[in-house]
């Protein structure tokens, strides 16, 4: 290694020596700016939507009375709203269901066949639309689904149009079109998440021994058999970590139904229209503390079933 | 089992297309000679579209906010990040393990929780939106993903090294300059790179934040409702796409080299 010169100013000098006879002050040195952001900027906004959720508005005069109650959250109990939360939780449910059988054979293909090699570059194909360009991919599907696009195209040439108006007929999930459908807005929330199930999974089915599965099929375990008693159990805290994502993205995201579904309401698009055009941000925060409600449960329901130890 | 094998592969296969189709349908759409229809296939092919889109002053200037946020918030990020790396690595004191729950907090929750708490708390205070608040909102979800990586390295880091320049008589700065920063380059690199990409391609925190500002992704959004030059819409989505790519799979290939896992920063997304 080069010598280290030790032409540092005697300013610096006696700074790096301060610091080092007083690690108590370099430590809050340190920590200040994060905390200042974390806590000061996030953890004071997080009080606010607290604080937001209690106050009310009035009606007549539409403004928002600051005074401290129950009014706000209370109206999430009404039918109309009720409805609202529960349409959402079903459809993080069936998203999560849709990724985990999407994410599943690739998956176990990335973590059990491929080679190293392959698995990296799967690994970083996967990764590329976790972490990027998800407005992109959301919208690319409206192009997909729309009247006449590319989703109709294959289905007739498949000769399934008989299959689509089936299920476009349907109560619940139909609707005009798929574009304009619950239905479609499912494949677009499962396309949009399924990567952040993918990857828990793959590092979960990567942690079952081999000699597990084989010893399975030397008992004369059935592939079905091996799968339901021997993977799936142990694959079940990635799932557990994957589904963490997806419900959670699917509570919050206001863009998916924006663009795609009917117009019945979920808990994104209603937060952003009463803070917005609205203007009762009380009921957008009050709406908005659904998701964490629900999220709280789910992660301690999680940590019950020993989901976490097993990460 | 080899039939299952095949079945197997070509399934996996099957999910990855299914995972960049998408994106290339929006090259495809970004060249189609109609202007307010898909129909498949396209009736025809024109690069006009990427003329319109160079011609409008509005996504230039959505642009510039956009790099602007993305610069500025990775910067913050940076800082922050690298601090409070350094402080939870190797220091013990009460409340270290908070740190790592109130770092992750951000990405843990759903983007529209840290949305609206953002909006609540800007009118609370009757802060004026601006570039400040879309990056105040950007910084606290970035932060993590410098942490991580940074922490990450300092965990892999030998702390004979530093004790070694310490001994030799370099002052603290000395080794922080010569030793600590040249060791901790690609997992800043990886981790500002990471940040800019988030950030470029944020939109639903965004949203809360910027008042009536476009950033790119809330102009592409917006243009959805707009029934007219359509394809514009994918042209302004590809280079989205470029710009955040081509920063993430550079950061893949550091972190690879140097075995640290480009997953530790794993964002909530959105």
């Amino acid at each position: 290694m080069a010598s280290v010169k030790t032409g540092a100013t005697p300013l610096l000098r006696r700074l790096s020596s301060f610091f080092y006879r007083h690690p108590r002050v370099k430590l809050s040195l340190l920590l200040a700016p994060g905390l200042a952001l974390l806590l000061g900027v996030y953890g004071g906004s997080l009080g606010a939507l607290l604080l937001q959720s209690l106050y009310r508005l009035e009606e007549f005069t539409g403004l928002v009375v600051r005074e401290p109650g129950f009014q706000s959250i209370g109206q999430l109990g009404e039918r109309a709203n009720l409805d609202i939360i529960v349409r959402t939780t079903v459809m993080a449910a069936a998203v999560t269901v849709g990724c985990a059988a999407i994410a599943f054979p690739l998956a176990y293909y990335m973590a059990k066949l491929a080679s190293p090699r392959m698995r990296s570059l799967l690994y970083v194909l996967v990764l590329m639309p976790l972490w990027s360009s998800y407005l992109v991919r959301v919208i690319s599907w409206k192009l997909i689904l729309a009247k006449d696009g590319i989703f109709t195209w294959f289905v007739d040439r498949l000769g399934l149009g008989g299959a689509l108006d089936f299920v476009l007929g349907a109560p619940v999930i139909g609707g005009p079109s798929i574009s304009q459908s619950l239905f479609g807005m499912w494949i677009v929330f499962v396309y949009t998440w399924l990567p952040f199930m993918i990857l828990p999974l793959e590092a979960s089915l990567e942690r079952v021994p081999d000699s597990l599965t084989e010893a399975s099929e030397d008992l004369g375990g059935r592939p079905r058999a091996t799968f339901r008693r021997v993977i799936l159990p142990l694959a079940l805290p990635g799932l557990i970590a994957g589904s963490i994502f997806t419900f959670s993205l699917t509570l919050g995201d206001f863009i998916i139904p924006t663009i795609i579904g009917n117009s019945t309401f979920f808990i994104g698009p209603v937060v952003l229209l009463q803070q917005g055009t609205a203007g009762n941000l009380p009921l957008a925060a009050a709406f908005s503390l659904v998701p964490i409600v629900i999220m709280t449960t789910y992660l301690l329901l999680a940590k019950r079933a020993g989901a976490f130890e097993a990460l | 089992m080899a039939r299952r094998r095949l079945g197997l592969k070509i399934s996996a296969g099957a999910v990855i297309l299914f995972l960049y189709f998408p994106l290339a349908i929006i090259f495809l759409y970004a060249f189609t000679t109609q202007s307010s229809a898909f129909t498949f296939p396209p009736p025809g092919l024109t690069t006009r579209w990427i003329g319109v889109a160079a011609g409008n002053p509005q996504i230039w200037a959505a642009l510039r906010l956009s790099l602007t946020v993305a610069s500025v918030t990775t910067a913050i990020a940076l800082v922050l990040g690298s601090l409070l790396a350094a402080a939870v690595y190797r220091t013990k004191f009460f409340g270290r393990e908070a740190i790592s729950f109130l770092v992750i907090l951000p990405i843990a929750l759903p983007g529209i929780v840290t949305g609206i708490a953002l909006r609540s708390s800007i009118a609370l205070l009757d802060v004026p939106f601006s570039m400040w608040t879309i990056v105040l909102g950007h910084a606290t979800f970035t932060v993590v993903i410098v942490y991580n990586n940074v922490l990450a390295r300092f965990r892999r880091l030998q702390g004979s090294l530093i004790e070694a320049s310490m001994d030799l008589g370099a002052s603290g700065w000395q080794t922080f300059r010569h030793i600590l920063l040249p060791s901790l380059s690609t997992a800043l690199l990886a981790g500002g790179l990471l940040a800019f990409a988030l950030s470029f391609d944020e939109i639903i925190v965004t949203t809360f934040t910027a008042g009536q500002q476009e950033t790119l992704p809330i102009w592409i959004f917006s243009s959805l409702f707009r029934p007219r030059a359509r394809p514009v819409t994918n042209v302004v989505a590809l280079a989205v796409v470029a710009v955040t790519a081509l920063p993430i799979l550079f950061a893949a290939r550091l972190t690879r080299e140097s075995g640290a896992p480009i997953a530790a920063g794993a964002p909530r997304g959105r």
